[in-house]
């Protein structure tokens, strides 16, 4: 079964960008744009990881991480922050709240897909993780690798 | 200590002349003068002028020394470049031997002082207006979401016609919004380039002195046995308002010297209540204490009971506007209920989401004209920065509702002035 990635970020066309390439790498992904709403969707959702932006409409990324690792159901879940501030501050703060990753915007696709990967694969037992990975770094043939429009991505109604 | 003598000896070698030619030629002997250059005997009337007409200078110049103003910017210019080594001790000297390096000295001082003020106002507008800082956000965000589109449309695999058209659009939308942006920042960095630093409040005064120390006062520590304080040239109302800070200070300092507050201060991660509590001291005091300790980072902000700021230390990032600040932040809380302690986290309006957390008291002082009188009240806010998310939502608050981009505030008393948010609308 495909891996679900919910992304909660508010930039409809960053949105656009990191859905594809991680449906492309045999993730599902489901998206949430609102900051207020997000641990709701989560836990509606309850994915195997999070990309989470910081700086969110409503909520920032920051509370939704304190209330993530706050709740018992979603303490061990993996998650990998976005921001567009990279100081060492906003780093260490990010790590202090229970961050597993943290990455700077503008990123690299090939950065965020080996994130993902690597995370899930820590989080996961070997076989799931291993296919995941095969399915990322493979030749194209073997990799479901020109997803239809919209094809393994949901998003917010 | 008249320097007279001293000064006569400076001009007298920087001429060249031999002390014994110049005593004959003033009709004294030699060990006299040696004594007079040593300011061992007072001089003046006809022998310091025949002195200062064999020197070439006037009289009145010898006696009197440089400008003071002259000598206090020339101090005050050494103070502030110590890696240097000027001595500012040797600027009454150096004045009267050379006072065209003196002007020098004093002129570029001057000027420096203008440029950083200037740049102070440019680096404050880059870091305070949240209208900038989404702006800065918004680019950040569309450089991105274009590098990740293009990196697919450009990269090994194949992209279907469908997906090529949407990323095609995307890069489209995206680079528009990075031209209207630049368009908008153009004209915005265009408009105050040209302006004229504008002229300084006596209370502007005084916190641009006591801010070339971080507000600290080295000469007041220690019940004030140190050198005196060399503050650069300020108009007289300054001065007064210095003068009172300074009072304050002292008075602080002695209730908590540096070697008694500075440990508890680090022990309690600045947290005023837990310093006041284990050191028994006012609130009020420790806050005003915390403030001012060698290299702190923490904000200070006084006011009346007007609401009027009498004092403010910002920190990195912060900006209070003088006049009509957000009436949000919590020192305004304390001053509704003098002697009771607020403590609350803000929220900073932008897309960093910059949080503070900030303790805040007012006393009520006893009118000095007796009870008849209203108390003299006022409140005290200690910022500290860097704060993780809390256990409530944070207070948004802002630096004043001209500059504020918090549409739906309840306390907002005015429209937000034009901002780099406006201008992307036009």
């Amino acid at each position: 079964m495909a891996r679900r990635v919910l992304l909660i970020e508010d930039e409809p066309n960053i949105i656009e960008a990191i859905s594809f390439i991680l449906s492309r790498d045999g993730f599902t992904v489901h998206t949430h744009q609102d900051g207020a709403t997000a641990m709701a969707k989560v836990r509606a959702q309850r994915p195997d990881m999070i990309v989470l932006d910081v700086m969110l409409p409503g909520r920032s990324g920051y509370d939704i991480l304190r209330d993530l690792r706050a709740d018992a159901a979603t303490a061990d879940l993996p998650v990998l922050m976005l921001t567009a501030r990279g100081q060492a501050k906003d780093r260490a703060l990010a790590a202090d709240l229970g961050a597993d990753a943290f990455m700077t915007k503008p990123f690299s696709n090939a950065a965020i897909c080996a994130e993902v990967r690597r995370l899930l694969a820590v989080r996961h037992d070997g076989a799931a993780a291993t296919a995941t990975v095969a399915s990322g770094t493979g030749a194209v043939a073997a990799a479901p690798a020109i997803p239809p429009c919209n094809a393994g991505v949901v998003r917010d109604a | 200590m008249d320097r007279t003598g001293s000064r006569i000896r400076a001009r007298r070698m920087d001429a060249g002349i031999a002390q014994r030619d110049l005593a004959q030629a003033a009709g004294i002997s030699a060990s006299y003068l040696n004594l007079i250059e040593h300011d061992r005997r007072r001089i003046g009337g006809k022998l310091l002028g025949r002195l200062a007409a064999e020197l070439g200078l006037e009289a009145a110049t010898l006696a009197a020394g440089a400008d003071a103003a002259l000598i206090a910017q020339m101090q005050t210019a050494a103070v502030g470049q110590p890696d240097t080594g000027a001595d500012p001790g040797q600027a009454a000297d150096l004045a009267a031997r050379h006072p065209g390096w003196a002007r020098l000295i004093a002129a570029q001082a001057r000027q420096t002082a203008a440029l950083e003020a200037r740049t102070r106002l440019m680096a404050d507008r880059l870091t305070h207006d949240p209208a900038l800082s989404e702006a800065l956000h918004g680019i950040i965000a569309a450089v991105t979401a274009i590098q990740s589109t293009a990196a697919i449309l450009t990269g090994d695999r194949p992209v279907d016609a469908d997906w090529q058209a949407r990323f095609h659009r995307n890069i489209h939308d995206e680079a528009q919004r990075l031209a209207q942006t630049s368009a908008a920042l153009t004209a915005y960095f265009d408009t105050p380039a040209e302006g004229p630093v504008p002229a300084l409040s006596p209370t502007d005064e005084m916190e641009q002195v006591l801010s070339l120390t971080g507000f600290h006062r080295p000469a007041l520590e220690g019940g004030f046995v140190g050198t005196p304080l060399l503050d650069p040239p300020v108009s007289p109302a300054a001065r007064d308002l210095l003068a009172a800070f300074d009072a304050t200070y002292l008075a602080d300092a002695l209730a908590l010297p540096l070697d008694v507050i500075g440990p508890v201060a680090r022990a309690e991660g600045c947290d005023p209540l837990r310093v006041a509590t284990r050191l028994g001291r006012p609130l009020s005091q420790v806050m005003r204490r915390l403030a001012v300790l060698p290299d702190s980072d923490l904000g200070l902000l006084i006011c009346d009971a007007a609401g009027a700021i009498r004092l403010k230390k910002p920190l990195p990032g912060v900006a209070w506007v003088r006049g009509g600040l957000c009436p949000l932040w919590p020192v305004f809380t304390a001053l509704g209920q003098p002697g009771r302690p607020v403590t609350a986290q803000v929220q900073l309006p932008g897309a960093a989401g910059t949080r503070l957390w900030c303790d805040a008291v007012a006393d009520s002082i006893p009118h000095p004209a007796g009870p008849h009188m209203p108390p003299l009240i006022a409140a005290v806010m200690l910022v500290r920065p860097d704060a993780a998310p809390g256990p409530v939502p944070p207070v948004p608050v802002g630096a004043g509702c001209r500059v504020c981009p918090r549409g739906d505030c309840p306390a907002r008393r005015e429209p937000a002035g034009v901002t780099l948010s406006k201008a992307f609308d036009s």
